[in-house]
């Protein structure tokens, strides 16, 4: 074909009596969208460039400009979307991989939209959160199967724990952040993870990114991973930790492994992954010293007896067909927390036709897992960890009671902090200071106001958490774990029912 | 209506009642003598009828504690029975399984009028083998097969020297009804019931028994998917669908299998808030974190006041933020606990002590019966 054809997804719309040309646009793209023409004094914009991040439009100081979808239209075809057209199109011209970012955008059934949560009535008083306490405090670990306790027969009625339980991550409220590795963000975003994490009284996690020497202060607060390229691991990273994360998968790539190219390996980078600068950073698809779940066993047992039984170590999985006995195997190897990636969890980068092809919904998956662990009688001795697209505190109370102990949040977090789901992390062109190594993008993102943006996004969801529990009834989220008595169905069939364990709304108790 | 009497008869009394979980307002009271004097029932009819208000008709029951010391050391079991197929099934079971000492018809008052009374039969049984340690576990498994498995019957209690007697109807016309002013127990509790819905089950009244284990309680439990899951996990089937079934089996696998001391019970079902742990001394905050973190989903959340009969002690909790009333008081050897004061100043005019218990502080009345009377009880005086 003699022509290449247009790819345009988005138009910038330009008032070009409100434009100063003033050129911050200009400025803040990275993907030189925007041109200059002195002669005339005007800024002229290539709509093919666009990814439609949204920067130029949020900080043009006179409102002069509107990204929309852009209104070029392919013939109506309902076999044939524009996405699949233009798709091919990329590919015979390049020849590759499409690549993406963060979660799938398909329309698949979200199920949290098919969930609803319960509220008392007089045969049960609601509790104001105001006025009452409201604990959501939350721990992740192993919980032991007895609790020996001596009491000192004497007058003062003292006690002491005969043996201490297993050991727990302490989180003031059930969400973490997850791992997001040094590499596929920013340091400033990392850092504003970590902080926040700390101040809230939570969690972030490394991804396997290795820890940035900076960020060691916050050690207490970080997850570190350690993932099938080991990138970044060695004794110290592990003791300097709360817990410790095995990655055999993520709910955007089951399957397959990552990929960090050389010109991001900066040397920040290359220190915390502990790998030559400027050379790639491939992640294999499987660990290769695990082909099996006793290999699994094998690798927990070496982190736990290399941290001297100090910190929980967790697995994370993507949630494929099979998870639930997966879970189980996991679980009876050993591990203290497991985590579960589902379908519309983010990535870096990620093959586009694993990402919206690949994996189960997370509230599928994590209502399989918890029936099952509950069914072999080992719920208990591992926590659950959610993840793969939570969106809001009532996901996240929903979650609970499905089972999840606590959820993870990543696209979430980086929407925190300015992302506009683009899509186009894999270019290292954010910009927005997020997902890019480039020192002129990430000075954006200032790690203070990154902080408090999480920390308030924080806040907010715990205190909505809050206000569904006590209109519950319900004082304590232990109370509300795996409660599904709380929940109902709307507009979904019975197996979908029968799988998350759930009635239909209108059915009472 | 139409549509309701249809599914009547397509479902015993007890598979309509079940189908779905009744919340229910109640009235409860409980007294012991803590030295294991025996006393006439007339005391804990007379406590509960005062509370007549908080019940609506639906449900009534009692549980005594030292009924039957001509048998003290043999399984008594209280059963109900909707027809004689039942019966008949159930006696079978139990003939394999027991020497039966003693199988008789409960007495009851037939002057008293009841909506449709069920059987009403109680057995005394020793088990053919010695079974050890096992036995416990051999009865709550057997209790759970005759409640599952045979249709129209229901085990009401399944302890040793007790007794619940129960029934649809206002607490002080059951009372009656079972005669329950001629027995004489040293610890007594008591229940009236007013549940939201209509359909009246004579094994879906309050106490609800298994072992030596009682349990009234005035309450919703909003935890109890939670609670219920958890038990699940340790094998009790909770087959009545009701708040009351769930805590029994709570008290039975703490108390029993995992053997946890009653004084650190409360730490479990009703666990201190995180702030107030916080404060506590090291040691103590050391144990009483590891039991909520642990037994976490044993957490009784949302509003209750129950009160746990045991052949050894009376244990009454409230929820830890006190959201349903209860009144205790001591006079003598005699405590008392219950849903108002009015009730105990009806038996116990001016008890020297009358107090609110704190949300969540247990009460806690032990029957330490002195050796004498002991010897007495085995000998069946």
């Amino acid at each position: 074909m003699a022509l290449k054809p247009r790819q345009t997804d988005f138009e910038v719309v330009r008032d070009q009596d409100k434009c100063i040309s003033c050129q911050v646009c200009l400025r803040q793209c990275s993907n030189d969208v925007h041109e200059y023409d002195s002669d005339q004094d005007i800024i002229y914009s290539d709509n093919s460039q666009c990814v439609g991040c949204h920067r130029c439009e949020s900080l043009c100081p006179t409102g002069a400009m509107k990204i929309k979808q852009s209104e070029s239209e392919f013939r109506q075809n309902f076999n044939w979307s524009p996405a699949h057209i233009k798709n091919i199109y990329k590919q015979a011209d390049s020849g590759g991989v499409l690549l993406t970012g963060m979660g799938a955008d398909r329309p698949y059934p979200i199920y949290w939209d098919h969930i609803l949560f319960n509220a008392a009535q007089v045969t049960n008083p609601s509790i104001d959160p105001l006025r009452e306490p409201m604990e959501i405090k939350t721990f992740i670990g192993n919980k032991s199967d007895v609790v020996g306790v001596d009491i000192d027969q004497g007058e003062t009625f003292n006690m002491k724990l005969k043996q201490d339980i297993s050991p727990q991550l302490v989180l003031s409220t059930p969400i973490l952040f997850s791992a997001m590795s040094f590499g596929s963000i920013s340091f400033n975003a990392c850092a504003s993870l970590a902080r926040a994490a700390r101040q809230f009284g939570t969690f972030y996690n490394t991804g396997e990114g290795g820890m940035h020497k900076d960020l060691e202060i916050y050690a207490s607060n970080t997850i570190v991973q350690v993932a099938s390229g080991r990138f970044g691991v060695d004794i110290d990273y592990l003791k300097r930790a709360a817990a410790i994360e095995i990655k055999i998968g993520q709910g955007a790539k089951p399957g397959i492994g990552g990929h960090l190219p050389a010109e991001k390996v900066t040397e920040e980078v290359s220190n915390a992954r502990m790998i030559p600068q400027g050379t790639d950073a491939i992640s294999p698809a499987p660990h290769h010293d695990i082909y099996s779940i006793e290999d699994l066993m094998q690798l927990i047992y070496a982190l736990k007896e290399a941290t001297d039984y100090q910190k929980p170590v967790g697995v994370k999985v993507s949630a494929v067909h099979n998870v639930a006995p997966i879970a189980s195997g996991i679980v009876r190897a050993g591990a203290d927390f497991v985590t579960i990636d589902g379908l519309r969890g983010g990535t870096g980068a990620a093959p586009q036709a694993i990402r919206d092809n690949i994996g189960i919904p997370i509230e599928l998956a994590l209502a399989s897992v918890d029936t099952r662990l509950r069914e072999e009688g080992i719920r208990h001795k591992a926590s659950v960890i959610a993840a793969g697209s939570i969106r809001s505190s009532a996901d996240i109370v929903k979650a609970i009671a499905l089972g999840a102990d606590a959820v993870y949040i990543g696209s979430a977090a980086l929407l925190a902090l300015g992302c506009n789901l683009c899509q186009k992390c894999y270019t290292g062109k954010c910009n927005w200071g997020i997902a890019t190594q480039d020192p002129y993008l990430t000075k954006r993102l200032n790690p203070n106001i990154g902080t408090r943006r999480l920390e308030n996004l924080l806040r907010g969801w715990s205190l909505e958490i809050k206000e569904m529990l006590g209109g519950a009834g319900i004082n304590a989220i232990e109370s509300l774990r795996g409660n599904r008595e709380h929940l109902r169905g709307i507009g979904i069939g019975e197996k979908e029912l029968a799988v998350l364990g759930i009635k239909h709304a209108g059915e009472a108790w | 209506m139409g549509e309701k009497l249809e599914i009547m008869e397509r479902m015993t009394r007890k598979e309509y009642s079940t189908r779905f979980r009744i919340p229910s307002g109640c009235a409860v009271f409980g007294v012991v003598n803590q030295k294991g004097m025996r006393f006439s029932g007339q005391t804990v009819l007379e406590g509960i009828t005062m509370m007549h208000d908080r019940s609506n008709g639906l449900g009534g029951g009692f549980a005594a504690y030292g009924i039957y010391p001509r048998f003290a050391q043999e399984w008594a079991f209280h059963l109900i029975y909707e027809d004689r197929i039942a019966q008949q099934q159930a006696e079978d079971l139990l003939g394999q399984n027991f020497e039966i000492l003693l199988s008789e018809e409960i007495p009851t008052d037939g002057s008293i009028r009841l909506d449709q009374p069920p059987l009403n039969y109680r057995y005394f049984l020793r088990c053919q083998k010695n079974m050890g340690k096992h036995e416990q576990d051999f009865i709550v498994n057997l209790v759970m097969n005759i409640n599952s498995n045979i249709r129209g019957a229901f085990v009401v209690s399944s302890g040793k020297n007790m007794g619940i007697f129960k029934g649809v109807g206002y607490p002080e016309d059951i009372g009656r009804y079972y005669r329950i002013q001629e027995y004489e127990g040293y610890l007594w509790t008591s229940h009236g019931r007013f549940p939201t819905n209509s359909a009246g089950w004579w094994g879906g009244a309050h106490p609800f028994g298994l072992l030596n284990w009682s349990v009234v309680h005035n309450g919703e439990i909003s935890s109890y998917g939670s609670n219920k899951r958890f038990v699940n996990d340790f094998g009790y089937k909770c087959t009545l669908s009701t708040d009351t079934e769930v805590i029994a089996y709570l008290f039975d696998l703490l108390v029993r299998r995992e053997k946890i001391d009653l004084r650190l019970l409360h730490l479990i079902l009703a666990a201190p808030l995180w702030e107030e742990i916080e404060r506590l001394a090291p040691d103590i905050r050391k144990v009483v974190t590891a039991l909520r973190t642990v037994y976490g989903p044993a957490l009784l959340n949302g509003p209750f006041n129950i009160i746990i009969g045991h052949n050894d002690f009376m244990y009454a909790l409230n929820d830890r933020i006190k959201l349903r009333p209860m009144v205790a008081a001591r006079h003598q050897d005699y405590m008392y606990v219950s849903s108002e004061e009015a009730a105990i100043r009806k038996v116990c005019p001016s008890p020297s002590l009358v107090w609110r218990p704190e949300g969540g502080q247990p009460v806690i009345g032990r029957v330490s019966i002195p050796r004498k009377a002991k010897l007495n009880q085995k000998a069946g005086v």
